[in-house]
């Protein structure tokens, strides 16, 4: 298999192991394609060109002593919400853009140590709010599939990045949909493990209820493959969930284990209702009842109230984590400041985007004197009615079967100024996030030439059955093999 | 967390009022240390409104009953032995500062 944009991290693991080409053979070949991209895609903040070059050669030392894990050598990208040692991280906002973080996030820790080069940091909305990657102070991100198109958010560079081959898997982050989105809308397989699947240490904090890393990548498979090294107990994270998955210890060297011969797959009414089309999911339904599995209509009777609670809550973690930039221990500070209160209040007034101050009013309304109980105890209230809509459902059914999106990418601008229609692109993504479950977007078709998504929902804990599902998906159909055509000439 | 037990309960709520009245974006402003000029107010007033308009939606379930959910997956709190693990390194962690000296974080004078 020769080189080409879109190859997968297990081709290249192969291409690795008998020496078709070198680890910094591999890591300046996807430099020419960010390079190449940048100026139109945007999709980076940093492209760390020297940093990856260094780690490469010593990944291809360990190769030749015959050191090497299943990583080694692996070029990838991490989204600038990540702290890197020695490496700027933004968060995509002019508050941290001179910030260099004093350590290693745990995710970037695991993969580093897995052998994975890191090429970069990639663009996103501010602090990770939005859901089109306009929010950036680092510039929108282009839609790989359509210029004017935005590439969904927050993880809307690593999503790009991907989908255009410049990286072949990228971490993202997801609170409410901001994994699943951006693959749905750049045509490539994003995961958001179950909360606490992950570690957030050194991961900039937006709702920590909710904050969960994950991954973007062509396949299952490669996701699985990464997710080995990534995920894990830790100490340093006091949500991390201590568990022992047997799966999950060997899905590097085993692969995602076979899925069950039948399963029960769940389709949620509330959400296929609110469909005006359902053409591309009736597909995946057909496909995977071929492969042996039953389909059935179950309901999740709270669903509309998933985006008002979301938005409470995370709009109240939000104001309260945010509080920390005060310009005086890191961050952006004023030109000479009149007194302490000038201090914060011009700091954080020049250092926040439009987006990040609405929530985080939004989040102090929810949270002042009088209103507390109408807005975040009601709110906490509704994610325990969605949480058990989940549990009802998984008590009949194994897994859930939803559309990502509302529809494929919108325009650049389309929604932009009006707030509470941007919110509603994470109706079918928030309601996991609130339960805390694992879910998947993965391709299923395509609409005015723009990709979609279907989104698969797992019982906390369970990424083996969605990752396998999916898998099995994509060895049945061949969505997730198409390219944009503005990089279809680069395939070799 | 419970000292917002001063703040009326939602039935008590005076539910004539609306959304114009409740808003005031200026107060809330000031608890976020954010400085908005009369352009950057007004905005965020038409836009709280809508935010709260749909946040609202809420008010119509039922939750008498419901245990309000802190954590997804409800785990509780993990806490570790009270040892000393890593000791800090000020001058490095002080090198994101805007201003510091001899140790110190620099702000503005605050007592006169």
């Amino acid at each position: 298999m020769s080189l080409h944009p879109f190859v997968t991290v297990t081709e290249l693991r192969q291409g690795l192991a008998t020496g078709e080409y070198s680890a910094v053979e591999l890591t300046q070949y996807f430099l020419d394609q960010i390079n190449r991209h940048q100026p139109t895609s945007n999709a980076f903040i940093t492209v760390d060109e020297q940093g990856s070059l260094k780690a490469a050669a010593a990944a291809d030392a360990q190769i030749a002593q015959g050191k090497a894990g299943a990583l080694t050598g692996i070029p990838m990208a991490h989204k600038d919400v990540f702290c890197t040692n020695n490496v700027l991280t933004t968060c995509g906002s002019r508050m941290l853009e001179n910030f260099v973080a004093p350590y290693d996030a745990t995710v970037v820790h695991n993969l580093q140590s897995a052998g994975m080069v890191c090429l970069g940091k990639t663009n996103m909305d501010e602090f990770a709010m939005g859901s089109s990657n306009e929010n950036s102070a680092f510039g929108p991100v282009a839609n790989p599939w359509h210029a004017e198109h935005v590439p969904g958010g927050s993880s809307g560079g690593s999503a790009a990045a991907v989908g255009s081959g410049q990286v072949p898997v990228a971490t993202g982050t997801d609170t409410g949909g901001s994994i699943r989105q951006p693959a749905a809308f750049c045509g490539i397989t994003g995961l958001k493990p179950t909360y606490g699947r992950v570690s957030r240490y050194g991961m900039v904090a937006f709702a920590s209820s909710l904050d969960q890393g994950g991954l973007f990548a062509r396949t299952a498979q490669d996701i699985a493959l990464v997710l080995g090294s990534m995920a894990g107990f830790d100490a340093k994270d006091s949500t991390s969930a201590q568990r022992h998955d047997s799966w999950l210890e060997q899905i590097a060297q085993q692969g995602i284990p076979q899925t069950p011969a039948k399963l029960k797959i769940g389709l949620p009414a509330e959400y296929f209702q609110a469909m005006s089309d359902t053409q591309q999911l009736d597909d995946v339904r057909n496909t995977l009842e071929q492969l042996g599995h039953t389909c059935v209509e179950v309901a999740l009777p709270n669903t509309q109230m998933a985006i008002p609670a979301y938005y409470v809550v995370a709009g109240a973690e939000a104001s309260t984590n945010l509080s920390r930039y005060d310009g005086v221990r890191f961050g952006h500070r004023c030109e000479n400041p009149e007194s302490l209160e000038d201090l914060y209040q011009r700091s954080r007034s020049e250092g926040f985007g439009e987006e990040v101050k609405r929530r985080i009013l939004t989040g102090t309304y929810a949270l002042s004197v009088g209103y507390f109980d109408a807005y975040y105890l009601q709110a906490q209230k509704i994610r325990r009615l969605i949480s058990d809509d989940f549990s009802n459902a998984f008590s009949q059914v194994d897994l859930l079967l939803t559309p990502t999106a509302p529809g494929p990418a919108f325009a650049a601008g389309a929604l932009k100024q009006d707030p509470v229609a941007m919110y509603q692109q994470d109706k079918f993504t928030v309601p996991a996030s609130l339960a805390g479950l694992p879910a998947l977007s993965m391709p299923c078709g395509f609409k005015q030439g723009l990709p979609l998504g279907a989104q698969l929902i797992g019982p906390a804990f369970r990424e083996d059955l969605i990752l396998g599902l999916a898998r099995d998906f994509q060895q049945a159909t061949d969505w997730h093999q198409h390219t944009p055509a503005a990089a279809a000439g680069d395939r070799t | 967390m419970r000292g917002i037990r001063f703040a009326p309960r939602l039935n008590e709520r005076d539910k004539s009022m609306d959304n114009e009245d409740k808003i005031n974006i200026p107060h809330l402003a000031m608890l976020a240390r954010l400085s908005l000029d009369e352009a950057a107010t007004q905005r965020a007033e038409h836009e709280l409104h809508n935010i709260i308009d749909m946040i609202d939606q809420m008010q119509a379930v039922d939750t008498s009953d419901v245990i309000p959910m802190a954590h997804p997956l409800d785990a509780e709190q993990r806490l570790r032995s009270d040892q000393v693990t890593e000791q800090v390194d000020r001058e490095r962690f002080q090198r994101n500062a805007p201003a510091t000296a001899e140790g110190y974080y620099l702000v503005p004078r605050v007592v006169e």
